[in-house]
């Protein structure tokens, strides 16, 4: 496997990372490097072996659906870099 | 007053003989002296150390107070703590003051423990060398031309050059072990679910623990005793009692079995830590343990495994820094995905775009079953392999880190040789199993770690198992010539 400019871009885009035009081949060198090491998984015997998400095989513990949080809009605004009247402004996406 | 133990200023303080702000002071004062030397903290709480200790005082004058009250400490700047920025090491965050106290921070308040300040890191707890902060790379105390290790590197040299006499640290790699081992500390990676991660930023979530670094088990363990515990706001915390773990410090070591991975003893191990580590099982054999060579037979994808399910949760983790709630955003955005790219591509530093970048493409349509769902597999044969292994034997050891302290800029142009430096911990993590690195010993006046991996929840066991080996050894008491 080898990603070349274009797999870097498409990437970089899913992740939503404005990268440097200059920087491309670097990253790609680098990527590819990770997912040669990365490579070395396919050459283990994994049949019959259930995936591991969690050490202890726990379930999601539930509550009570009742409110336990209180609203701290103002609070957690602050340090919000755009509000106003309670909302969070980004730039319009709708015309 | 900086070279005592946790239980000597404890003593000191509820005596009388110092107070909490005299001995906050001193700290204080220290960081002032030696901080631009190793660049450990990113932020010092002055005002508010001063404030908590006047508080302990008060406390420690009423009789009210705990065993820990007055006592200073360094968190990571990675866990939120309220009205004090919480930078996680990246610009991203530069600006962010976190509006609530991560659940650690939380307990060792209540404990009355008073906050120096927020120690530098690896940017988002990715790396093991302390060179991706976006504040500048800390400096190792023994050597200042060296790394103190990652993640938790501030929190390291801080602690080793005495400019607290304890600390936070996070581990999800490595980040607690390997700069302890690099910085001759005692670092407590616990097992998964043992210490909350609220209010812990996340990297990788299913791997993701808190721990304490400290100099001896013994102060761990008071640290641990107030870290450890459930708690409702985090849905993998685990409902399970905690132990007084200063209580078992002393138990016997007579008939302990020793496991030795002999993948851990082979090619890549410096031959001259090698000779440290077996010195320090030497020991251990005169103190009553039986010693057998094991087997970890899948050790060699515990790297490769650890790459694809570390980036692919930081991808999902640090999608939420898109510049909409909190941290930087870009100027003039000219829509909303210009605001997102710019956004996260200014605020994020080489790294973490990495893995971002690695997580995302092990996530994409067509590649999960190949990359994420291989990993996961991969991921129970090394659990497997440590839950055979303790069959036989009660705790693992070998070294924590292939090599001492390397020098910095050394690995900085080649990811994969710095994520070979966390060979022997990631595999701690996957099974989410409890690990140490404890002082061993030094190799051309660097330190040496020896760790040990215990069963799960046999934090107080590990404990105990360095205690014993503290207890006959010195090495957890030196302190590097420029800070003493």
């Amino acid at each position: 496997m080898s990603l070349d400019k274009t797999d870097v871009e498409n990437i970089a885009y899913l992740a939503r990372l404005a990268i440097d035009e200059n920087d491309i081949p670097e990253y790609a060198q680098d990527l590819n490097n990770i997912f040669n090491l990365v490579a070395l998984l396919s050459d283990a015997d994994t049949n019959n072996i259930s995936p591991m998400a969690h050490p202890f095989d726990a379930k999601q513990r539930l509550r009570a659906d009742v409110v336990s949080e209180t609203n701290q809009r103002e609070k957690f605004q602050a340090i919000a870099p755009k509000t106003d009247g309670g909302i969070y402004l980004v730039p319009q996406v709708i015309e | 007053m900086h070279t005592k133990s946790l239980s000597e200023l404890s003593a000191a303080l509820h005596s009388g003989e110092i107070t909490s702000v005299e001995l906050t002071q001193h700290y204080i004062d220290r960081i002032k002296t030696h901080n631009d030397t190793i660049n450990a903290f990113i932020t010092l709480t002055e005002e508010s150390a001063i404030e908590q200790a006047r508080a302990a005082d008060i406390q420690l004058q009423n009789k009210t107070a705990g065993k820990l009250t007055g006592i200073p400490l360094a968190h990571k700047d990675i866990f939120c703590t309220e009205g004090i920025r919480t930078s996680c090491a990246s610009k991203m965050l530069d600006n962010f003051i976190a509006p609530y106290n991560a659940t650690v921070v939380e307990k060792l308040n209540q404990a009355g423990m008073v906050t120096l300040g927020k120690t530098n890191m690896d940017e988002f707890a990715m790396g093991s060398s302390n060179e991706t902060s976006f504040y500048g790379p800390v400096k190792n105390p023994w050597g200042t031309d060296r790394v103190p290790g990652g993640s938790s590197g501030g929190s390291a040299a801080a602690i080793a050059a005495r400019l607290a006499p304890i600390a936070t640290g996070t581990d999800t790699g490595g980040s607690i072990r390997q700069p302890a081992s690099l910085c001759n500390l005692t670092g407590l990676k616990p097992t998964y679910g043992r210490i909350s991660r609220y209010g812990m930023i996340a990297f990788a979530s299913s791997l993701d623990q808190a721990g304490p670094m400290a100099h001896s088990a013994e102060d761990a363990a008071l640290l641990l005793n107030v870290m450890a515990g459930f708690d409702e706001r985090d849905s993998t915390s685990l409902e399970r009692e905690v132990p007084d773990y200063s209580t078992t410090l002393n138990d016997s070591l007579e008939g302990l079995r020793i496991g030795l991975p002999k993948e851990f003893f082979s090619e890549g191990l410096d031959p001259k830590v090698a000779e440290v580590v077996n010195a320090a099982i030497k020991i251990y054999e005169s103190l009553g343990a039986t010693v057998k060579e094991i087997t970890l037979p899948n050790s060699d994808l515990a790297v490769p495994t650890y790459y694809v399910v570390a980036p692919a949760e930081c991808s999902s983790n640090l999608s939420r820094m898109d510049g909409v709630r909190f941290g930087h955003r870009c100027e003039d955005p000219k829509d909303l995905n210009d605001l997102y790219e710019r956004s996260r591509g200014e605020g994020f530093g080489e790294e973490v775009k990495r893995r971002i970048m690695i997580g995302t493409y092990a996530l994409s349509a067509g590649y999960y079953d190949a990359y994420y769902l291989k990993a996961q597999k991969c991921r129970r044969l090394i659990s497997d392999d440590f839950k055979q292994a303790f069959n036989d034997v009660d705790v693992i050891m070998g070294p924590t880190t292939p090599t001492t302290a390397f020098k910095l800029g050394d690995k900085t142009d080649d990811p994969v040789a710095m994520y070979l430096a966390d060979i022997y911990t990631i595999s701690t993590n996957l099974a989410g199993l409890p690990g140490m690195s404890i002082p061993a010993g030094f190799v051309d006046g660097l330190p040496v770690g020896l760790q040990l991996i215990g069963n799960y929840f046999e934090e107080s066991r590990l404990l105990n198992i360095a205690h014993r080996y503290q207890q006959v050894t010195d090495w957890h008491q030196q302190t590097p010539e420029n800070f003493k």
